[in-house]
């Protein structure tokens, strides 16, 4: 289990995280979304003892990381897979990792087998692809046997292999009851792999819970109307209380009805409709609205 | 006992140190073995001659020790450390251990052997090690690069980027420890503070081996050899102490 | 591009970077610095005079060698190396651009050390001699900045060779503060090699004819005068860029 309570961070001026509070739950995998520059990476160095928060604190099974004995032994983490030294052989990265928490040597081969990295262990690990290097970063994580697992964008720049097989080990690993956290500034590969979703913002939570329910909540349905008689059908929605937009190629967007009430009104008004179809957001689009406010760097798009 | 181990395998699974430790050993004891040939009447070989050229060699041995932090800091292995090793005093400490303990072993290495290789060359010339002097200049060499190393090491932990590192250490110990000197009158005071001038006095001192104007500035110390060496040291672990109290503190 | 392009890009990339600010800030104030307190300290025994004011400037050379190596380790250190090249393919051009403008660079900071130190003692000592009224004093001031320039040229070339950081500043530094002192050890040849060392012949441009209690001006017995010593220094420092812009040019980027 991990739990951030009131977990902030500031570096000068910037707020980089602001008064964080959550519950992490073992046996499931938990997505950690939030657009770039949001927070992600300096919370979970925060969870992991690498950066001090200026306040809050954040605890791992009712412990801080610098209290555990052993730490990798409970929590196994792969934040950035470029932290190795590229002259060094993949082998000797585990080894230091595995003789500093006394786990036994033969650990290695273990998790070198697990990942697929065996026939390459001796080579420097500098040459190595970026999928490869994601996959030395996950045997570091997974050297201890560790109950608890933190991955930082762990498919970044990954083939679609690399991803479902990324997204199958983490689940496998939820499914043991381990506790899962992986950060991701995508909802779409979220939806499909995290059960439960804490989503934040320019540092602040904005959404927690599971994802289905996050999906649901999120994803604004609205039905699209066309019809020669629009000036009339739109006020008749409005007074109902549902939200009506103007499209610019002429046709309307309701909001908060469905297309049964809406051919309802029209039918009873004598309105002829030429197109009632429901639409649904995409991810993007309802995590885009989530976040909209929160969101870092904005792209100037067209102008 | 683990991390001193852990340390170990991490500065040997790289290829830097062992490229230190190869140049360092091979250069000075080299150009130990090119001054004994070319000794004559005039300049004869004697133990203190032999040993002048083992400032290279720590020098070398100390933009090691730098690069065994700094190249941490830059691949970000120092995170992996922290994670693994919370306790980041112990760490550190166990790295500087294992850094410190090398260099003593190469600076013993490159000490006997500018001694053996002048030997060898020069079979006639005095080069036996009988006086007390003459074994500080040696043996005590092992000592000096391991302080250095400390050194190295602290300031690498306390500045975090190779380039920096190296060039504030060598910057200092090559350069502005002599050209204090050019400071009249209070110049050589200031340098009889200086840690690397009491460093050189701990090997050299009272030996008057070295020819006029080779050794380093005789200067009025205000500790006798191992005096001095004592000074070195404080300096060396108390620079350490500092870098591991701001490691401790800031962001890995 | 233009070589007036590539010299604009190249000043853009060196300034856009906080390292060589660093370095300038560094070399003037520290060198500057202790010119005054060096001024400070003299008096009839040892007195002030324009050779003296100039005894920190090797400080500020070694800063500015230091810069000049990362002006190009730092971009093989990051990748930019290839966005250059990318941008310039035949790779010659655009180094030589970034060699001009770096020595160029060096140059003003050099001259800016020079008479800063020279400016700064005759401040606080109104009374010493510190008139450049020779032609061997002129030199030891103003040929600071040509000294300082063909030092980033070699500082440059060791880098392209190198293209490591760590590794260019060691060699750069051990060889100019460490081994050009330490061949004077060996018996009888040692000297002898000394006198053909880059470091020996551009201290002999600024030193010759300047004696002083820091130093007897300029070796006696180097081969050259101290405008052939310069020519000997710079023949070297480009010949060493020479074989750098050939090596990178047939190895891969
Ligand atoms: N060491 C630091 N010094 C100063 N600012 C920092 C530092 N680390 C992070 N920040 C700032 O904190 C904010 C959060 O950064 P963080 O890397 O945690 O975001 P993130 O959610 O991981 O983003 P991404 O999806 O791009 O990885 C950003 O505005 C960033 O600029
Ligand atoms: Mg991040």
């Amino acid at each position: 289990m991990i739990e951030a309570i009131g977990l902030t961070k500031r570096y000068g001026t910037t707020v980089a995280v602001d008064d964080l509070s959550f519950t992490i739950a073992p046996g499931r995998v938990t997505g950690f979304l939030g657009p770039n520059g949001a927070g992600k990476s300096t919370t979970m160095r925060m969870i992991l003892g690498l950066d001090r928060p200026t306040s809050g604190k954040a605890l791992i099974d009712g412990k801080s990381y610098a209290q555990l004995d052993r730490p990798l032994r409970t929590v196994g983490a792969l934040l950035d897979a470029k932290w190795v030294h590229p002259n060094r052989s993949a082998k000797a990265h585990l080894q230091w990792l595995a003789k500093s928490n006394g786990l036994p040597d033969r650990r290695v081969g273990e998790v070198l087998d697990m990942v697929g990295l065996t026939a390459v262990a001796k080579r420097r690990a500098g040459g190595f692809s970026l999928g490869m290097s994601q996959r030395l970063g996950i045997a570091g994580a997974l050297l201890g046997d560790p109950q608890v697992l933190l991955f930082d964008e762990p498919v970044n720049g990954l083939d679609p292999e690399g991803i479902l097989w990324i997204r199958q080990f983490m689940q496998s690993l939820a499914a043991e009851g381990r506790t899962v956290l992986v950060s991701s500034h995508l909802l779409s590969e979220m939806a499909v792999t995290a059960q439960d979703l804490v989503v934040i913002g320019k540092g602040k939570i904005i959404s927690q819970g599971s994802t289905t329910e996050f999906i649901e909540k999120a994803t604004e349905n609205s039905v699209l109307v066309r019809s020669p008689h629009l000036s009339k059908l739109g006020p008749l929605l409005v007074d109902k209380g549902y939200t009506v937009r103007n499209d610019d190629d002429g046709a309307l967007t309701v909001v908060g009805a469905t297309s049964d009430q809406i051919g309802d009104i029209a039918g009873a008004n004598g309105v002829v409709l030429h197109e009632l179809s429901p639409q649904r957001g995409s991810l993007e689009q309802a995590f885009m609205q989530l976040t909209g406010d929160s969101v870092e760097y904005h792209a100037e798009i067209g102008k | 006992m683990t991390l001193l181990a852990v340390e170990r395998i991490k500065l040997f699974s790289t290829r830097s140190p062992w490229w230190c430790m190869a140049l360092a050993v091979t250069l000075t004891v080299g150009m130990a073995a090119l001054i004994a040939a070319n000794t004559n009447d005039e300049f004869p070989l004697s133990v203190g001659v032999s040993q002048s050229f083992s400032n290279f060699g720590m020098i070398v041995i100390m933009v090691m020790a730098a690069l065994a932090v700094t190249t941490e800091y830059r691949f970000g292995t120092i995170r992996a450390t922290f994670l693994a090793v919370p306790g980041r005093v112990q760490a550190l400490i166990a790295k500087t251990v294992v850094v410190a303990v090398l260099a003593g072993v190469i600076g013993e290495v490159v000490a006997f052997g500018s001694w053996g290789i002048s030997t060898l060359i020069k079979p006639n010339a005095d080069m036996a090690i009988n006086s007390s002097v003459e074994w500080r200049n040696v043996a005590g060499t092992g000592l000096v690069f391991a302080l250095s190393a400390v050194l190295a090491v602290a300031v690498g932990t306390l500045v975090r980027q190779t380039a920096g590192a190296v060039a504030i250490l060598l910057v200092y110990a090559l350069l502005v420890e002599s050209l204090i000197g050019l400071i009249p009158k209070i110049g050589v005071n200031i340098q009889e503070w200086m840690p690397f001038m009491h460093a050189n006095n701990f090997l050299t001192a009272d030996s008057a081996a070295l020819p006029e104007g080779a050794g380093p500035p005789r200067l009025d110390f205000p500790f006798g050899p191992w005096g001095s060496l004592a000074y070195f040291a404080a300096i060396s672990v108390g620079l350490l102490v500092v870098a591991l109290a701001v490691a401790k503190k800031r962001d890995a | 591009m233009d070589q007036v392009t590539l010299l604009a890009v190249e000043r853009i990339k060196l300034f856009s970077t906080r390292s060589p600010w660093w370095c300038m800030a560094l070399a003037m104030v520290i060198t500057i610095g202790m010119a005054a307190v060096i001024a400070a300290n003299t008096d009839e025994r040892f007195p002030l005079s324009v050779p003296v004011s100039q005894g920190f400037t090797n400080f500020g050379m070694v800063v500015i060698m230091v810069m000049a190596a990362l002006a190009v380790t730092t971009e093989y250190r990051f990748g930019t190396i290839r966005s250059t090249f990318l941008a310039a393919p035949d790779r010659v051009r655009p180094l030589l651009a970034k060699t001009t403008v770096v020595a160029l660079l060096s140059a003003l900071v050099g001259e800016v050390i020079a008479f800063g130190s020279w400016g700064i003692g005759r401040l606080i000592k109104p009374d010493a001699d510190m008139a450049l009224n020779s032609a061997a004093e002129w030199r030891n001031v103003a040929g600071t900045g040509l000294v300082f320039a063909f030092a980033a040229v070699l500082a440059v070339a060791v880098g392209i060779l190198v293209r490591q950081t760590a590794a260019a500043v060691a060699i750069l530094l051990v060889y100019t503060m460490l081994l050009e002192n330490l061949i004077g050890i060996i018996p009888t040849i040692g000297p002898k090699i000394q006198r053909w060392l880059i470091g020996r012949n551009s201290d002999h441009f600024l030193t010759a004819g300047n004696e002083s209690f820091i130093s007897e001006g300029g070796g006696a017995d180097q081969p050259f005068g101290p405008w052939g010593s310069l020519a000997y220094y710079a023949a070297v420092c480009v010949g060493f860029l020479v074989v750098a812009l050939v090596v990178a040019k047939r190895r891969d980027a």
